[in-house]
């Protein structure tokens, strides 16, 4: 068992290892790790004095929430004075004057990065095979083929492998139809997607506006409660961030529920699934139901709608969002003969594969002509989408879904866009309604690998859902 | 042959407004910075940067609705129009599309001796651009981002309009309206309030013909030439056998011409669509009844007050309204004194104007000697002094050389207006002048003025020339 959060800070308390000491044992990992999950380390001299402050912290009695703990950062958030990619060539040189919201919560509260991990090219993947900086490598292996390098999932796959690893104790992902949740899945961790406009998206990288959410990647429930009470806090700059209450997620998380709950199991996701992937929500299913929580059979009406809705919306937005990427002000730029020329040959040389047929998606629904037949009807859509799941958590508390429909697969092996996008089936509608959700490792393939579960909850209800994926994660946890 | 021909044209009035910062960023909204003084990371499209909406700029575009007629929406949302250029760095302009925030006003016009109604079709608040500059280097263009952002609202009326003169009324009377209610401060010069003309030709009683749009046109003259111009280059195009071709036009202000920019065929497709990032403007009654006293006296109302109450000349009122600072300057002397209005705005618009004019002085400055002008106007009304003298002092008063009563004093223009006194002058002009005074009672009046002259001439101008005239008829009738 890899330590918590918790943990490393009662020996830390109790002076069994200093932050410095703490520092030198993930950073080791982090630079030994040959599963490249990082896009860049950040050396100890240049965080002494952040360790140092923490250090003293602890010496006088008053550390904070994170203090001393190392985090890695994926590389979609900007860090002021470290370099910042969204893992594209494009950024490749792009070191912000800024720190996000989100990250500045986390070091406001004692945290120390430990370097920026890898992710698809501006989020855009599920493998984490569009980053210019190379693919990551899943820590985890096929007992039955060893040698297979496995994808750890996407976008935040480096922020998964990095957890998974060992090389950080916890990290931050983004998550836009799944980019949190799917690739803690693939590397058997914890990964949260908060609430839309629970945590402030400024300062991230935009890919789709009105999806993007962070959250943590994480080995425990319990970390992602300790995460979230960093970041999730309202923010003036952030026009879509929420300002309603926020509640402390850590206070109850292993307390029993007092009142009955019920949990919906929707049946129109389990229609195609392998028994693997059934056997999951059956164990877990099975697990609940002795803590006195009751099942039942839920049916959406729009799932079949999800992916198509989403790869409308979420092109459209970034197809926008990625106009300001255009080698004049800042990033690579490409000289040309022609102000058009220089245009395009930044965008063509500094933009990778996956991010170009997404800009030129996005392009498309939104022209002049197309815009009725798809950004329109499929805003249309994402209301009934919402609507649905709406109905649904009038009838029951949570709702239990797979994470992904399959395990680890092998890089290179998904070459055609749709079978990569149908690897967020499960994640995808949740994101559309922009409800949070969370994986948790939920038990081990035939081959070994870690496959998860995921718990829907209703807006802002992060508290009782961390409650629940606690509990669940005592009955299921597995060891590697 | 023109003569057959009309015009009919169509107004994009751009007004930048007034706030201290810009429309989604806190950069300051200021005009003359150095380049790239007033540039924050959101404007200028830094990875992750979020537009905030400023609520000042709603705010004004509420006060705007008032003034104009205009239905104030609700509901309105902020839309991503989508081009490339340096001078837009987040690759799109924030702007409202679908649901603009005002909708259906209208304002009235002078045209001829008529009143004309212009309808308007919808006004929405958008980000203005960047500045390119390419004449200071061959090779490089230069961008100034000190714009990026600046809050706009797109004015936007029917093709209502039928000459260039009634589009400089429209004009003239929109940026009135706007400095009024303080939204807009009117200084074309500086682009805060800028024109795109659409205009096409039509035989008198035909179907409207294809349009061409010229671009940022910012002053009332550019604006009356690029007309004129478009309005001959379509007719003749016509005329040759030719066909109108919806282009893009620029109006070249050192030839006075235009020329097409680019066509309809490769006019951009925005790809409009919601901002993601803003939350739909949704206002409450309340929010929108708030701004209403805001708004304050229109013009119209001005114009009311200044005939009815005040008794004043329309030329003359018209003149004072036609800036509200004018009209500012001209309220506060009323107040300040019992001088009749009307005796007030004629020395305004007359001599004290006139000044200004001369001096190249802002009509603002002079709101600290109202005081002192009044009570000038007081000596002058009460007979102290005449109105030449006044003419003589007022310069004085307006530059602070002193208090009236003392420059009075001091150059001894004091006017004589003791009968006594000036019953004996007149006798001694009179002297010896028994033919004229025949002439005068033969029937001949010109002779009274050459009698009152030689009187004021030997009081030294002194004398109270109204005073003179019935002493001096008086003593003629005997």
């Amino acid at each position: 068992m890899k330590n918590s959060i918790s943990q490393i800070k009662k020996a830390l308390i109790e002076k069994k290892i200093s932050v410095g000491e703490l520092y030198d044992e993930y950073l080791a990992k982090a630079k030994s790790g040959n599963n490249n999950s990082f896009n860049l380390v950040i050396d100890k001299e240049n965080n002494i004095s952040s360790i140092n402050d923490s250090q003293n912290r602890y010496d006088n009695g008053n550390p904070l929430p994170l203090d001393g703990i190392p985090l890695g950062i994926k590389d979609l958030f900007c860090t002021k004075g470290i370099r910042t990619t969204a893992s594209s060539k494009i950024l490749s040189n792009f070191i912000p004057n800024y720190e996000s919201f989100v990250t500045q919560q986390l070091l406001n509260d004692g945290s120390i990065f430990i370097g920026k991990n890898n992710c698809d090219e501006f989020a855009m993947g599920s493998s984490n095979e569009t980053s210019y900086f190379g693919p990551v490598i899943n820590p985890w292996k096929n007992k039955n083929s060893q040698k297979d390098n496995l994808v750890p999932g996407g976008s935040s796959g480096g922020s998964a492998a990095a957890v998974a690893e060992g090389s950080c104790v916890a990290s931050m992902g983004t998550d836009t139809g799944g980019s949190i949740r799917q690739p803690a899945s693939l590397c058997g961790i914890v990964g949260l997607k908060p609430t839309f406009g629970s945590c402030s998206r400024w300062g991230i990288v935009a890919f789709a506006s009105s999806l993007d959410q962070a959250g943590p990647l994480t080995n425990c429930v319990e970390d992602a409660a300790y995460i979230l009470n960093s970041i999730n806090k309202h923010d003036f700059n952030d026009s879509t961030s929420s300002n309603h209450q926020r509640e402390d997620y850590l206070i109850d998380i292993n307390n029993s529920f007092e009142k009955k709950i019920k949990i919906g199991i929707p049946s129109d996701y389990l229609e195609d699934v392998s028994d693997e992937i059934l056997n999951q929500i059956d164990n877990t299913k099975k697990a609940l139901s002795k803590h006195g929580i009751e099942f039942v059979d839920v049916e959406f009406k729009t799932t079949e709608y999800a992916l198509s809705t989403y790869y409308i919306l979420a092109p459209a937005e970034a197809s926008s969002n990625l106009a300001r990427y255009d080698g004049v002000r800042y990033g690579v730029r490409e000289d040309g003969e022609s102000l058009d020329d220089i245009y395009l040959n930044s965008r063509t040389k500094g933009f990778g594969d996956e991010v170009t047929r997404r800009i030129l998606i996005g392009a498309y629904v939104l022209s002049a002509g197309y815009y009725d037949a798809y950004y329109r009807q499929a805003q249309k859509v994402r209301r009934l989408i919402k609507n649905d799941f709406q109905r649904i958590l009038n009838e029951v508390d949570f709702i239990l879904t797979p994470t992904t429909p399959n395990e680890a697969f092998k890089i290179g092996d998904k070459l055609d866009p749709i079978s990569m996008y149908k690897n967020d089936i499960y994640t995808v509608p949740t994101s559309l309604a922009g409800l949070p959700g969370i994986s948790i490792p939920s038990g081990l393939s035939k081959n070994g690998l870690p496959l998860g579960v995921q718990f829907i909850g209703n807006y802002f209800e992060e508290k009782t859902l961390l409650q629940l994926a606690a509990l669940a994660e005592k009955e299921l946890s597995f060891n590697e | 042959m023109s003569n057959n021909w009309e015009m009919v044209i169509g107004l994009e009035v751009h007004a930048q407004l007034k706030t201290s910062s810009k429309l989604f960023s806190s950069s300051p909204n200021q005009f003359g910075s150095e380049p790239n003084e007033n540039v924050n990371f959101i404007d200028s499209g830094m990875p992750g940067m979020l537009p905030v909406m400023n609520f000042g700029c709603i705010e004004m575009a509420i006060k705007t609705g008032y003034a104009l007629n205009f239905k104030i929406n609700k509901h309105s949302v902020f839309e991503r129009k989508n081009y490339f250029y340096p001078d837009l760095p987040q690759g799109y302009q924030i702007s409202q599309f679908e649901f603009p925030i005002l909708s259906e006003g209208y304002i009235n016009i002078d045209s001829g001796d008529n009143q004309k109604k212009i309808r308007i079709e919808r006004a929405h608040l958008e980000q203005d651009a960047g500045k390119s500059i390419h004449d200071i280097d061959p090779k490089y263009s230069f961008i100034d981002l000190n714009r990026v952002g600046t809050p706009l609202l797109e004015i936007v009326s029917y093709p209502d309009l039928s000459s260039a003169d009634e589009v400089i009324n429209y004009m003239s009377s929109l940026r009135q309206l706007l400095m009024y209610i303080d939204v807009c401060d009117g200084n074309m010069q500086e682009g805060s309030l800028r024109a795109d003309v659409n205009l096409s030709v039509r035989k008198k009683g035909q179907e409207l013909g294809t349009r061409c749009e010229i671009k940022n046109l910012n002053s009332f003259k550019f604006i009356k030439q690029a007309i004129e111009y478009e309005f001959q280059r379509q007719i003749n195009i016509i005329d040759c056998g030719g066909e109108i071709e919806q282009n893009t036009m620029l109006f070249d202000t050192s030839t006075g011409e235009t020329r097409a920019m680019r066509s309809k065929e490769f006019s951009h497709d925005y790809r409009y669509f919601p901002d993601p990032d803003l939350l739909p403007v949704n206002l409450s009654q309340e929010q929108i009844d708030k701004i209403k006293p805001l708004v304050g006296e229109l013009p119209q109302d001005k114009l009311n007050k200044y005939l009815n109450i005040y008794c004043l000349d329309k030329d003359i009122a018209k003149i004072i309204i036609a800036e509200k600072q004018n009209a500012n300057l001209f309220e506060k002397m009323i107040s300040e004194s019992t001088v009749k209005p009307k005796f007030i705005a004629a020395w305004l618009v007359g001599d004290i104007f006139a000044f200004i004019k001369e001096n190249n002085l802002e009509v603002i400055s002079l709101n600290d000697k109202t005081k002192d002008i009044t009570d000038l106007l007081r000596l002058i009304s009460d007979d102290v002094i005449s109105n030449k003298a006044g003419k003589e002092i007022l310069p004085k008063v307006l530059n602070g050389e002193g208090k009236p009563s003392d420059l009075v004093k001091e150059l001894g223009l004091e006017q004589v207006s003791d009968s006594g006194e000036l019953e004996k002058i007149i006798d001694e002009t009179l002297v010896g002048e028994e033919e004229n005074i025949l002439k005068f009672q033969g029937g001949s009046d010109r002779v009274l003025g050459y009698f009152v002259g030689k009187c004021l001439k030997a009081t030294k101008g002194k004398g109270n020339p109204k005073l003179i005239n019935k002493i001096l008829l008086e003593r003629l009738k005997k």
